[in-house]
């Protein structure tokens, strides 16, 4: 069947089997190989992409579902050398070793701040109990959260003084 | 020096403050961000089943749906007419080639595919070659096997029984499930010790099956050359150029054609060290059809087939005097190895290093003997971080102990305190024959106590014991024994464990220095480059390391057993040293004065007394490699190998406190505090320390309370997905709260000793005895793991059991 869909701000179209898998088809079909395939059951949530926003485990969707949505994957996260805030905050304080769960920590935990910029410990535990990590503990992934939630903190105010900044010359 | 960390999590860390913390790049030891994050947060990195090569091809494996059967017979022609199929292969088809069974890494062999009989639920039994993954699922549907029924071996206590079914009918003349036996200590001298003793303790104490389940499954490409008959294997694999080695010898293919390339690993604890039937029909099959060949396991099929842990059945005794003093220690244990002895142990150490079951105290005598069984179950044993078979070993002692503090009524923290080897006392010989090379036990535990206000905890347990509340506290103190060789005691098939590490100053100054072992998330490509920037002061930015690779490396038997700092980090330390050497050597040339008038100020020699004459490491790099004269007798470049053999392990330890809280309602465990003060001598960098640490505690709150790999009574694996076998997430784990003692390691150059397996073995004791702890008003004095809430309540109700 033909399908299509908005993958990282680009209009993909393919022609698949009904059956396949959302998680396939990105990582075969798309060869973006970022999002990982661990499961099969919705428990350990590596596979995880935004559609429209909203983190789900492809490995539990059929590609044909995504058909007309926007879909996020971690390669859609940085801009250009730029590095989204969660990923730079994920290298910061440690939050991956192996790097296997991280691209579906880093959906989920981007959703999470979209929606609460400014989450408390058992908000963030609470966001990632549909995922697995083996290596970290989740305690620097924790870290990683906050320290992605204050550095986008602080580029709001940067952002509103500049703007203050800006209109009050505009007054003078 | 003892130093506490800053508690975790505080979300009161500005990411300014860490930012600065960061931008240092330290020249050497310290903490600094890893090299391979870059990639990893992008989803740039390269894991094995993200290869495609032109032309690859999918396989699938049949598994057997009995745990023990006869194969009758097998169809394959509805598979083979599959439009997509390249080619179905069964173990009659490698029998013909002599391929159908290969060596395990413990002399026992294994069945590639099955050909007389299937010996455990999900065992191999046929491939697919298919165009796509897909084509190749299907045409497993189409495979028709007709088995007849056998009578499992599931219970391990009566595998041995006279009546009971023979599983290793392909050993000739075999007329039992007996595996192995093997002891060690004096049993003689022990018995004298119990027979003199005030008190003993007795307690049966079960480490049932668990499984690393890293997140990323084991898979592979095998792409063999038609041409030049040269096989690049793509694969899952944290020993490389053991695997290189042994593939030589199963599939005769000349050892210099053959190169195995380990990509981004997703996670190994043990389980990517064995090499299992998968990797061995993708070969086969890229050598039938000479494309490359992907195969990637499914989490089903890495639950019930690579690589188990623990199934240890250990009764453990204590001889003590009635004022505390452990005087001896035994234990027999009945070891469940599954079908095959696949376990990755030492040929000399059946049992692994679980002759460390002494644990971090003085003993007048100890002893343990030890029967192992063969099951319709899958193979395994060494794994899940276990630093082979410590895991075990640790929670025994550290389990009789809580247990002998329980009989004489005292607290279980001075129970350890008045038994613990003296500092003056090391290297301290065990009585099992283990020489731990340096050890300060006491400060790291009270250190421990200090973090947890341990005396205002048991103030708060005595409280809530009023008011019927259960709240525990539970202690651990491990020694670990890692960093195997030496090679003249330790191996894998006879491939000594000693590793290589070359180091090339390239002429401009910059670095490569190629290693033996292979990351799965360990951080070496920022640890290694921390080792070779201490010694030769070439910034870590200007360092590449290169590992994974069997044709761009040196040979050395890879990481697991926490190995890779002992060994290889010795082995980068002593090679940087080499080439330094060298380097001080090219140095008084330049400066025109003896080698011995020069000091070493990390990345230059300066003349001793005139600090104004001096050579940086980048300018010697230009001179060595340059167009000018070398002092007499030198040869041109700036590099060197070396093979390091380490003269003993190292013994880090630590000491852990586990507070629990349990809901009396519903039996429910929670993990409210745990404080772990690890000792791992010289550190390389701290935060990649903690966050071993971390994970390791994760490992431990898993087996403790949720984790187990079990069967019904026909082989069955109740555990086949992540559905039902547990692992913790967010949820169930606390903010952790660690804290380090340092005390080097005498023989290891820079004083490292591994951590990278320490928490997992470590924390398991501590949170059963909390559990146990919290369930002291009900007269518990031990009880198994899993501690799930149903377990807890019968044991709440009297009617605890056996998990196995």
């Amino acid at each position: 069947m033909q399908i299509s869909m908005e993958v990282n701000g680009d209009q993909v179209s393919a022609d698949v089997e009904a059956r396949t898998l959302l998680v396939h088809f990105i990582r075969e079909e798309l060869e973006l190989t970022g999002t990982h395939w661990g499961c099969d059951t919705s428990n350990c949530g590596t596979c995880v992409v935004l559609i429209d926003g909203v983190p789900v485990k492809s490995c539990t969707q059929l590609a044909a579902m995504a058909g007309g949505h926007k879909v996020t994957t971690v390669e859609g996260l940085a801009n250009g050398k730029e590095l989204d805030p969660i990923q730079e905050g994920f290298m910061q304080c440690h939050g991956l070793q192996c790097g296997f769960c991280t691209p579906g920590m880093l959906m989920t935990t981007r959703a999470l701040l979209d929606k609460n910029p400014n989450p408390d410990q058992a908000e963030i535990r609470e966001a990632i109990s549909g995922q697995i990590c083996r290596c970290t503990g989740y305690t620097s992934i924790i870290r990683s959260v906050h320290w992605a939630a204050n550095k986008e903190a602080e580029m709001r105010e940067t952002a509103v003084s500049v703007h203050a900044g800006a209109v009050g010359g505009g007054a003078a | 020096m003892t130093v506490t960390e800053p508690s975790p999590g505080a979300p009161a860390v500005s990411s300014s403050d860490v930012l600065e913390d960061n931008d240092q790049k330290p020249m050497g030891f310290g903490r600094m961000l890893r090299k391979e994050d870059p990639r990893l947060v992008r989803g740039a990195g390269t894991f094995t089943d993200d290869i495609k090569l032109k032309g690859m091809l999918h396989m699938e494996i049949l598994r057997s749906p009995y745990a023990h059967a006869t194969i009758l017979s097998i169809d394959k022609s509805a598979a083979e007419a599959h439009p997509d199929v390249i080619a179905v292969v069964t173990g009659e088809d490698l029998a013909a080639h002599n391929l159908a069974w290969m060596p395990t890494l413990s002399n026992d062999v294994q069945s590639v595919l099955a050909t007389d009989k299937v010996r455990f639920q999900h065992q191999e039994v046929a491939f697919v070659v298919a165009k796509n993954k897909y084509a190749a699922r299907d045409a497993l549907e189409l495979i028709d096997v007709e088995y007849d029924m056998l009578e499992p071996v599931v219970d391990v206590r009566k595998a041995l029984d006279p009546d009971s079914p023979i599983i290793r009918t392909d050993l000739e003349g075999k007329t039992d499930n007996h595996c192995f036996d093997w002891e060690t200590g004096d049993a003689a001298a022990t018995q004298a010790v119990f027979d003199d003793a005030d008190i003993v303790v007795k307690q049966e104490i079960i480490y049932p099956r668990v499984h690393p389940a890293p997140m990323e499954t084991c898979a592979c490409v095998a792409d063999m050359d038609p041409i030049s008959g040269k096989l690049t294997l793509y694969s899952t694999t944290q020993a490389p150029h053991a695997h290189r080695t042994v593939y030589a010898l199963v599939a005769g293919l000349p050892e210099h054609k053959i190169r195995i390339i380990a990509p981004d690993i997703g996670g190994g604890f043990g389980g990517k060290v064995p090499i299992y039937p998968g990797y061995v029909c993708a070969i086969v099959a890229s050598l039938l059809i000479g494309k490359p060949v992907k195969w990637a396991e499914d989490r089903t099929e890495n639950l019930v087939s690579t690589g188990f842990a623990r199934d240890y059945i250990m009764v453990g005794e204590i001889a003590a005097s009635k004022d505390g003093k452990i005087r001896a220690v035994r234990t027999n244990v009945l070891a469940d190895h599954g079908a095959f002895n696949g376990v990755a142990s030492p040929i000399k150490y059946p049992a692994g290093f679980f002759g460390v079951f002494t644990g971090s105290y003085d003993l007048e005598a100890a002893h343990a003997s030890m029967t192992a069984v063969f099951t319709n179950k899958a193979p395994g044993g060494v794994a899940y971080a276990c630093s082979f078979r410590i895991t075990e070993a640790v929670y025994l002692i550290e389990r009789m102990v809580d247990v002998l503090a329980y009989d004489l009524e005292m607290d279980p923290a001075e129970l350890r305190l008045k038994n613990f080897i003296q500092p003056e006392q090391f290297p301290y010989e065990t009585k099992t024959g283990w020489v731990y090379d340096s050890g300060d036990y006491e400060p790291t535990m009270k250190l421990a106590m200090d973090m947890a206000g341990y005396d205002e905890l048991r103030k708060e347990q005595a409280e809530k014991r009023e008011r019927g509340e259960l709240m525990g506290i539970g202690i651990s103190f491990f020694t670990e024994a890692v960093g195997a060789g030496p090679r003249k005691d330790m191996d894998i098939l006879g491939l000594g464990m000693a590793d290589g590490c070359e180091l090339r100053i390239h002429p401009t100054g910059k670095a490569v220095v190629r290693l033996s072992v292979k990351t799965q998330g360990q951080g070496h490509e920022t640890t290694f480059a921390q080792i070779i920037a201490e010694e030769i002061g070439i910034p870590t930015d200007d360092i590449d390391v290169v590992h994974g690779d069997t044709d761009n490396t040196p040979f050395g038997l890879g990481t697991y057993g926490s190995r890779s700092t002992p060994v290889s980090g010795a082995a980068a330390a002593l090679v940087a040293r080499k080439v330094r050497d060298k380097a001080q050597i090219i140095a008084s040339g330049m400066l025109e004065v003896s080698v011995a008038d020069l000091q070493w100020d990390k990345g230059s020699f300066s003349v001793k007394g005139d600090p104004s004459q001096s050579v940086t490491i980048q300018d010697i790099a230009m001179k060595a490699h340059g167009a000018g004269d070398l002092p007499e007798g030198l040869e041109g470049g700036l590099e060197a190998q070396i093979c390091y053999n380490p003269e003993n392990l190292t013994y880090p330890f630590g000491a852990y406190i586990c507070v629990v809280d349990i809901d009396s309602g519903t039996a429910e465990v929670k993990v409210r505090r745990f404080i772990a003060v690890d000792d791992c001598g010289t550190q390389i960098n701290p935060m990649i320390i903690e966050g071993q640490v971390h994970g390791g505690l994760t490992d431990g709150i898993g087996m403790a309370l949720m984790e187990m790999i079990s069967f019904d009574e026909n082989g069955n694996c109740l555990n086949s997905t992540l559905m039902d076998y547990l692992i913790p997430t967010a949820m169930e784990v606390p903010d952790w709260e660690t804290g380090h003692t340092v005390t080097p390691s005498p023989h290891h150059p820079i004083g490292a000793k591994g951590v990278g397996e320490s928490a997992t073995v470590g924390s398991p004791p501590a949170v059963v005895n909390a559990v146990v702890d919290a369930l002291k008003p009900y007269g518990i004095r031990h009880a198994d793991m899993p501690l799930t809430p149903s377990r807890v309540w019968e044991a709440m109700q009297g009617n605890h059991t056996a998990p196995i």
